[in-house]
Order: C-alpha cells, then structure tokens, then sequence
C-alpha cells in the first residue's frame, strides 16, 4: 500500500512566541481532496508552508508520501500555490511552465505545457508577460505551476480569491478533474460553498487546532425532516433521512395523509461556525 | 548540476530582460569614450609641456590614469554585484517570487550556489572587459604599458567576486535595501582601510598601518585591490616611482600569499553562512 500523500502528527509551531500550531495531526489520503477551512490567523497556511518545507515544524513531523516535509524526495512529489506569490514579471507563462519543469525534472515538454494552460483555459495567453496578466490570470498561471510534473499532492493556498464566479466554477471542475487524476489536494480556502461542493474531507482549524474534521455531509448534519400532511407541515427536528420510512408510516397509521416529504440539511456554514465558537 | 545551471540562467535572463545589462553596457560605453578622450588629451599636454622635470612624465601620467580607470572599473563591478544579488533571497521571499522556486527539488543551496555563479559570472567578465579596454586606451594613446598586465585582471575579478558573496550573505539575512546599503558600507570601509594603509607608508606610521591590515583581513576584496595597484606601479623605479607611490592610485599594499589565500576562504565562509543562514529561515 502507498504511503498517505500527507501525514502531520501533534505538528506545533512557534514564531517566536507566536503559537501559530498548537498540535496538528492531518491526514490526507491518496487522491483525496481535503479542505482546510479556519478565521484568519488559525494556521491553515503554517501548515501548508510546513508541508511544502518553507517553514520548519517547532515538533512534530509532517511526511508527505513518506519522506519528511522539506526534504528533496517530498519536494519532488508535490505542487503548490502560495497564498501570496508573484510571478517575474517579465516571464511569459510558457517561460514561466517551462523554468518549473526544468526545476522538477518533468519530461511533459510542449505537450504538458499546452495542457496546464488549457487546462486553467490560458491558452490564449501562452506568449503573454505575468507584468500583463490581471491578477486572477495569474492565479490561473500560479495553479498550471503547482501541477507542474505530475505532482501527487497538490497544495493550494486560497487559488481563487481574486478570481470572478466564473474562474472559481473554473477552478471547481479542475479539482474535480485531479481527482479524477488521482491527485491528491489540500486546498486552503474561505469559500465555504466551494469547498462543501468538492472535497472529500474538511478539517476545521481554529488556534492552531484542529476543531472538527470529516466529510461535508458528516460536519453538516442533520437539520431535521418537514413532512406535509393535511394539517400543515409537521416538523421532526431531531429526526434524518434514515428515519423517514420510520415516520412515514408512523403517521399513515395514524391516519394521516403525506403530500411531500423534505429532508432539512445542516450547511456547512452553521457546523463551521458551531465548531469555531465553540473553540472560543 | 542542471538545476544550478538552470537557476543561473533564469537570473541572467532576468538582468537581460530587465534591461539591467542593456543601462550597463551603455553607461559603460560613455565611461570608456570618456577616459579615451580625457585620456588622449591629457598626454597631449604632456607632450606639449615638454619637460623640466626630472620624471617621466609619461610614465606618470599614465599609471595615474590608469589607477583611476582601475577604481571606477572596482566601483562599478560592485554596483554591479550589489544591484544583481540585492535581493535575491530575502528581498524575493518578501515579494513572494521566491517560494516557489525554493518547493522544487533543486534545493536552497544549489539556488543560491546558481545565484553566485550568474552574478559572480556578470561582474567578473565586466571588470575584466572594462579593465581591458582601459588598459588598451591608456597603452595605445599614450604610449604607457604597465609592468604587470594579468595580475591586476585576476585582482579585481577576485575582488567583486568576493563582493557578490558578501552580498549573497547580506541577502540571506536582511532586505534588499538595506543589504544594498550595507554593502556600499562594507566597500566604503574597505577603501577607508586602504587609503588609510597608503598614508601610513607615506607618512611611516605604525598605527594607521595596523588599522589598514585589520581593514584588508577583515574585507579582503581591498586587499586585492590594493594588489593590482601595486601591480600596476610595482615596476616603476627612481623618481617617477616615488611620484607614483604619493599619488592617489600608487598601491601601498603588496598582497602576500597568506592574504591571497585567505581571500579565496573567505569567499567560502560567506558562501558557506549563506548557505547555513539561508537553510534554515522560514520563508
Ligand atoms: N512569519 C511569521 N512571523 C510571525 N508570525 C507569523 C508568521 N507567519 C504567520 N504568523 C502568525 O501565525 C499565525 C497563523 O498564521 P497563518 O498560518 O498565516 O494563518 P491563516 O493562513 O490560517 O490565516 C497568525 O497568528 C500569524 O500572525
Ligand atoms: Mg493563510
């Protein structure tokens, strides 16, 4: 069995007496696509810059696909886009694609190129300078780079906050296509809706901890069942889907006539929230 | 071995597309223009004035000329040197062009090694240029050839490569501005040391030679300085010689073997703490 692409245990650091990790043990699988969601300040991108061995762990470990974060083997396996990058700007973007599959040893020549950029749908812009790209092309640009040679583990930190509705829908079907890929992401961000719509996972971070972790749906909830009858919409608030049969034919016995029947969702937005206060 | 290679030329195709080898290589064209003008006029007057003296005035006039044309070519390989490594780490992490280069595999060492290679590469073939074709305006206007030819070459080459691993170091550890600023600092200092050293000799004093040979320990990159003005003057003899040695350009300092040697380590060292400082920030 392959290693997990990324595994941190009790992973703290300091910066100077700025806790910002206070104990981080993540998991993320192969192919799998966790969300790292958390407030400003919580650690998300101390932990992606661990992970991508820019900073060093105070203690801990981090091992992305078995080799420790930092070192050359763990570099080679993965891709990412920091939260705060920039671009020469006098680089063109296929300069740009070009320089990083020289620097990771990736044999994608033209054919890779062309497809990233399709891929981000820069296409077009392949002999454009970064100096003349908005910012949400560069964006773009910066995730064709983090997929430069095939990387295992894709690490993005916050991909689409300056990009239109459009860029991040752009943005969401390319997730989906790594995971298709097998590739494995974490993707920082704030959008919650995004994040609900393709990750596997989600860990919620809050001080440097990790307050509450699982797939969309598990973190969600159960918000209750609303059921029509003929004396109005009876609400079960505590009841989900699997005890509806359970209800229907309570109320049928009873007499009751059912017109609809709606299974009430938690949002991801209200579990986010619970989990952040309740770290307060 | 690529990856170094392929970060040198990643920061030489920045200078060019910056432009930052076009301005020099103008500026520099006007500078020669201008020492082969200024230089053809003055020993025209030499000539003119025909004597009296019991010097060679050519003799004079040239190693005078020559020593000028040494210092600015030292000057402006390390404005060279400073502006190409300013801020090649600490300067780019804060602009956030680093980081994505230093998550490849390539490596922090052999980014920085690449870095050196490219700017050490730039600064030594200018001064080497520049300092030839000084020495071709002097020789062919005015008749005067030095007794030493190579060593001042090799001196100043040496010399703003150890400026360019200075700066490497200073980019490690502070910004760009204030790395750039304390290296002209660092190279003020060293010529301080230097002219400090010259008047000592003249003047015969302990003292101001003791705090010279601390300055040349300390920033070697004077210490070769100062060897290829001496080289430059070390053959000249008599009068013309005393004349030489009181101006502005005559070399005090010969470098011996120990210092020489103790430039190439020293290069090391900062490389070397370049290395180690660079390791281990969080970027
Ligand atoms: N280089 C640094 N020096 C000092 N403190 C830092 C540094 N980087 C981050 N921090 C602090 O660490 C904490 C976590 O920051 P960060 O990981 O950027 O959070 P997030 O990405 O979740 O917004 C914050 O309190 C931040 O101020
Ligand atoms: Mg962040």
């Amino acid at each position: 069995m392959s290693p997990s692409a990324l595994v941190t245990r009790a992973l703290t650091k300091r910066y100077g007496t700025q806790e910002a990790l206070a104990g981080v043990d993540l998991e993320v699988g192969e192919g799998e696509l966790v969300g790292l969601l958390g407030p400003n300040g919580a650690g998300k991108s101390t932990l992606v810059k661990i992970t991508a061995g820019l900073v060093h762990a105070t203690s801990g470990s981090a091992e992305v696909a078995g080799a420790p974060a930092g070192s050359a083997a763990a570099r080679a396996t993965l891709g990412y886009l920091a939260e705060l990058f920039r671009f020469p700007g006098w680089c063109t973007a296929d300069e740009l694609l070009r320089l990083h599959q020289r620097l990771a040893g990736s044999r994608g020549a033209a054919a890779e190129r062309a497809d990233l950029l399709q891929l981000v749908g820069l296409s077009d812009a392949a002999r454009k300078p970064v100096e003349q790209m908005s910012k949400g092309m560069q964006q773009r640009l910066g995730i064709a780079q983090a997929l430069v040679g095939e990387p295992r583990l894709v690490l993005l930190d916050e991909p689409t906050s300056a990009l239109d509705p459009a860029g991040r829908r752009a943005v969401r079907g390319l997730l989906e296509e790594l995971r298709r890929r097998g590739v494995a992401v974490l993707l920082n961000s704030h959008l919650l809706g995004e994040v609900e719509q393709v990750c596997d996972r989600v860990a919620i971070v809050a001080g440097g901890r990790l307050v509450a972790e699982g797939s969309p749906r598990e973190l969600s909830g159960a918000g209750g069942v609303e059921i029509e009858t003929a004396q109005g919409t009876r609400i079960f608030p505590d009841a989900a889907r699997d005890d509806v049969p359970q209800l229907v034919a309570g109320l049928v016995a009873e007499g009751e006539r059912i017109y609809g029947v709606h299974v009430v969702r938690g949002t991801l937005e209200d579990a986010y929230l619970r989990a952040v206060e309740a770290h307060r | 071995m690529s990856g170094l290679m392929t970060i040198a030329g990643y920061a030489l195709r920045e200078s060019i597309r910056r432009r930052v080898l076009t301005v020099v290589c103008v500026l520099t064209a006007v500078f020669l223009g201008l020492y082969g003008w200024g230089t053809s006029a003055v020993f025209d007057e030499v000539r003119d004035s025909a004597g009296g003296l019991p010097l060679d005035e050519q003799v004079l006039t040239g190693a005078t000329l020559l020593g000028l044309a040494m210092f600015v070519t030292l000057f402006l390989g390390v404005v060279l040197a400073v502006f190409l490594t300013l801020g090649a780490v600490r300067g780019d992490a804060e602009r956030g062009l680093l980081q994505p280069l230093v998550v490849r595999p390539v490596g922090r060492r052999t980014l920085l090694a690449g870095r050196f290679l490219a700017s050490a590469g730039v600064c030594t073939a200018y001064v080497l240029v520049v300092y030839t074709t000084a020495l071709l305006l002097t020789g062919l206007i005015g008749g005067f050839w030095p007794g030493s030819i190579v060593t001042p070459a090799l001196a100043l080459a040496g010399a703003v490569a150890i400026v360019v691993a200075l700066a490497l170091l200073g980019t490690t550890l502070l910004s760009a501005t204030a790395n750039g600023i304390a290296i002209f600092m660092l190279f003020g200092a060293g010529l301080t040391g230097g002219l400090l050293g010259q008047i000592g000799a003249a003047l015969d004093s302990e003292t101001l030679g003791t705090i010279s040979e601390v300055v040349l320990w300390a920033l070697p990159f004077e210490a070769l300085y100062q060897d290829a003005l001496h080289a430059l003057t070390a053959d000249i003899d008599g009068v013309t010689g005393i004349a030489v040695q009181l101006g502005p350009f005559g070399g005090a300092a010969d470098a011996s073997g120990p210092i020489l040697l103790w430039a190439v380590v020293y290069a090391g060292l900062a490389g070397a703490a370049a290395v180690r400082v660079f390791a281990r920030s969080d970027l």
